[in-house]
């Protein structure tokens, strides 16, 4: 008789889930609300953007490129049922629909742009994704179907605590077992040594791509779930920087490390909001300039000082325990 | 007008390239000794236009105002800020991390260009929005032929370039200094037991090359008199994309690649403006895809 | 005997150098057979061309009757080509196990799908990769390390690693970059003996680039010399040890070790 492993992962975000709707009863404000939906559409970009650099170890800049043709993908999906007939809890079903039509379209994306770039390396890869990331974003800048610079407006507002907590489980949870099993190992040695990966018999432009459009795919659901949050896809939101912000989480967290991944997206959140709010009023209290941009500041000086001084990050390679699926016979 | 040919494109877009030679030959350079993309090569550039800009502000009440004494004057201090950013942010940045793997140095990089820009952007007497750069020399333009003309300035963007391009030659060929420059770029070990100090030439190169993009930084101000502290992302992508065109690593296909880029965008953007934003990268995505060493670059096969 | 390697014609260029010029070869199945030569007399290249990662400027490579000329490494490795490389190319942040487990590539792989839900055939599939692994990290005398990162391993460990890891892609033809280099005289010994043993025991032909005289004296049944990428003897070992362009060329400047 064989007695089922607990789900711990599932058991985690449920606690999770009942934790938030108990402290909603005790004045867990609005704003803390937007704080824990926001860390989750990162944890989702985060995780995602960990397939890519940490799994199997290429380096996208351009992750926010799939995170806008999600967006503006489910966005425009959503605005037009949502014109048709304003009732909002019908169209649940749509909206997940709309949200994994934006997944597609980014993988889709995703293949287009990985068969030709991928045979590059690790710089050269990097200037070129994040060159196509701004391709994609100028594109979006100059359609006038979906508002141009303007941006997508009047997206409703679908993505509630639950619904993105869901989509972050799932996220997780599909590519914690995509690298927990065998594809992940054929991965994992692509890292390693790329040419002994070939020689050992793995397809490694095969996987890279489809690496690649598994990791688009659900930047491509963040992108989606983060316009529905925000209400509006706007073509400054999917800037460079912010590829470079969700970059900083993977590597915060540990490269290759998925738990790494996770908690440095709920701490770098957090960590912005309260930069932001610790700034502004320490401006109104003492009168100095230090508003605006101070915050990207520290943050830029947090990415030097991990890499100069903790290059694997928080959690390097390791992974909590509950991201690690035992194998059968080892007890 | 009307015919694909046309003389003041092709001025304009020398014009251009000269500026992109200067940021160019930096990336190369550096790229040449640490292999590495230095991500905050844009910022030296975007250091030099806002030093100018300051040094204009504090010397044209002594130096008389416009006139070339204080574009010298301008010239000298935007070289040697950016040159001395440049030093500081290898001793600081990419020192630590030279014999850790590759990708930590970039993305350090990443974390520098980041920091320089909101930096600049934060500090309260610079600020994030726009400036109108002083016109440190008038622009008068000189005829050439019907239906085209050369701008002085013009003529100072691609004079200066020339001026600096061949000391730069001199110093790489005919200097202790160039000789290890070279060496080191062929094989740092071999260099170090030859009694080369690695470190010092690398300081070096990032040094010229900073100031390099200094000067490209002042002339950029001169010709398009706009600064903000985010100046310096796009034409570092795109000297970056003319070094990988010419050949990343090779002296004279940075200046081939960024006068060819320079020539390329004028003509693209005369033609609709979208396609002047995305050629840099086409022209990149096409470099790579058909001959990734570059033009002038020299083929090497992989030790397996 | 049938050939299982059949080279013609092979030259290669790195622009204007020649590394490769017109090799003839027929590797006999179920030998071992050695290639001996001076640094940049091409040995490598003639296992980077076989294994595709270089393509041949002209010639054909033939594996068991069947041309790959150029073929993708990838699926020349799934043909029943292996190899090991000169110098180490584990992957060290894995397993012992998991490099071994990883080079399993010829039999096909659950969908990403049944292997995010963990299906029946899936699980089958890992267990029927662990048994082989593991049996082979016996024959290896492995399988005390499984556990370990590969990285942490001392320096002959990996080599044997790496004939494991090449012997689990299921191949009929091992290809072995120099597997003596760095070892010490009873290592040798032992490599040599367990060289032997690993043909037999899985049924492969073995191919050979080595320096070491000795090594490949005792252990290979068929030698070729290369000196400037050109054959300049061929046959069994006490006749090529005897060639007199041989001892000029290469034992009388190497001093054969």
């Amino acid at each position: 008789m064989k007695i089922p492993r607990t789900p711990w992962l599932l058991v985690v975000a449920a606690g999770f889930w009942a934790a938030v709707q108990l402290l909603r009863l005790v004045g867990f404000n609005d704003y803390y609300l937007f704080i824990a939906n926001l860390s989750l559409v990162y944890v989702i970009l985060a995780v995602s953007l960990n397939l890519i650099n940490g799994i199997i170890g290429q380096f996208s800049l351009g992750h926010m490129g799939f995170a806008a043709v999600g967006a503006y993908v489910s966005g425009s999906i959503t605005t037009l049922i949502f014109k048709l007939s304003p009732n909002v809890a019908a169209h649940y079903p749509g909206f997940v629909l709309a949200l994994v039509a934006g997944g597609v379209a980014a993988a889709l994306v995703g293949v287009a742009i990985g068969f030709p770039t991928l045979r590059l390396k690790g710089d050269y890869l990097a200037i070129v994704t994040l060159g196509f990331g701004e391709i994609i974003r100028t594109v979006f800048n100059n359609i006038d179907a979906v508002g141009g610079p303007r941006g997508l407006l009047g997206i409703p507002k679908f993505s509630t605590f639950t619904v993105i907590l869901a989509f972050a489980l799932i996220t997780v949870a599909v590519i914690r077992n995509i690298a927990e099993s065998a594809h992940g190992r054929n991965m994992i040695a692509i890292r390693e040594n790329e040419l002994a990966a070939d020689l050992v018999g793995i397809d490694t432009t095969g996987y890279k791509v489809k690496a690649f459009a598994l990791g688009a795919f659900f930047a491509g659901i963040g992108g989606g779930l983060y316009a529905h949050l925000l209400q509006i896809a706007h073509p400054t939101q999917f800037g460079f920087i912010y590829s470079v912000q969700v970059l900083i989480m993977v590597y915060a967290g540990g490269v290759g490390s998925l738990t790494g991944s996770v908690l440095a997206a709920f701490a770098l959140t957090i960590l912005t909001q309260l930069l932001k709010s610790g700034l502004s009023s320490l401006k109104s209290l003492t009168g100095l300039p230090i508003g605006g941009d101070w915050y990207m500041v520290l943050y830029a000086l947090l990415l030097i000082l991990i890499m100069l001084y903790r290059t694997e990050g928080l959690m390097g390679t390791r992974e909590a325990k509950l991201m690690v699926i035992p194998e059968e016979d080892d007890k | 007008m009307g015919s694909i040919f046309n003389l003041q494109q092709v001025v304009n877009g020398l014009q251009l390239g000269s500026i992109y030679a200067l940021i160019a030959l930096g990336y190369t350079m550096v790229y040449g000794i640490v292999r590495l993309i230095n991500f905050a090569h844009g910022d030296f550039y975007m250091i030099g236009a806002y030093t100018a800009y300051g040094a204009f502000f504090l010397f044209n009440a002594v130096l008389g105002g416009s006139g070339l004494p204080m574009a010298a004057v301008a010239l000298v201090l935007a070289m040697l800020a950016s040159g001395l950013v440049a030093l500081l942010t290898n001793r600081l940045a990419y020192r630590p991390l030279r014999y850790k793997p590759k990708l930590s140095s970039l993305i350090t990089a990443i974390g520098v260009s980041m920091l320089i820009e909101y930096l600049f952007s934060a500090l309260p007497f610079i600020g994030p929005s726009f400036r109108a750069f002083p016109e440190i020399l008038p622009s008068v333009p000189i005829k050439l032929g019907q239906n085209a003309t050369i701008s002085t300035h013009a003529l100072i963007d691609i004079g200066v370039a020339a001026v600096l391009m061949i000391g730069l030659t001199i110093l790489v060929r005919h200097t202790t200094l160039g000789k290890a420059m070279r060496a080191v770029s062929q094989d740092k070990d071999a260099a170090k037991l030859m009694g080369i100090d690695v470190e010092k030439v690398i300081a070096w190169t990032f040094m010229i090359g900073g100031a390099f993009a200094g000067a490209a930084g002042l002339l950029a101000g001169m010709t398009y008199p706009r600064i903000f502290p985010f100046m310096g992302i796009l034409p570092g992508l795109k000297a970056f994309i003319a070094a990988v065109l010419g050949g990343i690593g090779n002296i004279p296909g940075a200046v081939l690649g960024a006068y060819i880029m320079g020539v390329a965008e004028t003509f693209a953007t005369a033609y609709n403006s979208l396609l002047g934003e995305g050629i840099a990268f086409a022209i990149l995505i096409v470099v790579l895809l058909v001959r990734p060493r570059g033009i002038l670059g020299e083929k090497h096969a992989d030790k397996i | 005997m049938s050939a299982v390697l059949k080279v013609t014609g092979m030259s290669h260029w790195f622009g204007g150098l020649k590394a490769v010029s017109n090799f003839n070869f027929e590797v006999p199945e179920g030998a071992i057979y050695g290639l001996i030569g001076p640094n940049g007399s091409g040995k490598t290249t003639t296992f980077n061309l076989i294994t595709g990662i270089y393509k041949p400027t002209e010639g054909k490579i033939e594996f068991s009757g069947g041309d790959i000329t150029g073929a993708k490494p990838y699926r020349i490795v799934r043909k029943g080509v292996a190899r090991t490389f000169q110098n180490l190319r584990i992957f060290g942040s894995m397993s012992v196990l998991d490099n071994v487990r990883v080079a399993r590539q010829y039999a096909p792989v659950s969908s990403f799908l049944a292997s995010t839900l963990r299906l029946p055939s899936y699980k089958a599939e890992e267990r029927a990769r662990k048994a082989e692994a593991m049996n082979l990290l016996d024959v290896l005398h492995l399988s005390g390390r499984a556990k370990e990162q590969a990285k942490n391993l001392p320096y002959g460990e990996l080599r044997r690693l790496e004939i494991a890891r090449a012997l689990a892609t299921n191949p009929s033809l091992l290809l072995l970059d120099e597997p003596a280099a760095g070892m010490n005289p009873k290592e040798v010994q032992d490599l040599m003996a367990l060289i032997a043993r690993v043909r037999d025991e899985f049924k492969v032909t073995v191919f050979l680039i080595e320096h070491h005289m000795k090594f490949v004296m005792g252990l290979c049944e068929r030698i070729k010399v290369l000196d400037f990428g050109e054959t300049i003897a061929e046959g069994v070992p006490e006749l090529v040890a005897k060639d007199p362009r041989v001892l000029e060329a290469y034992l009388g400047k190497k001093g054969g070790h």
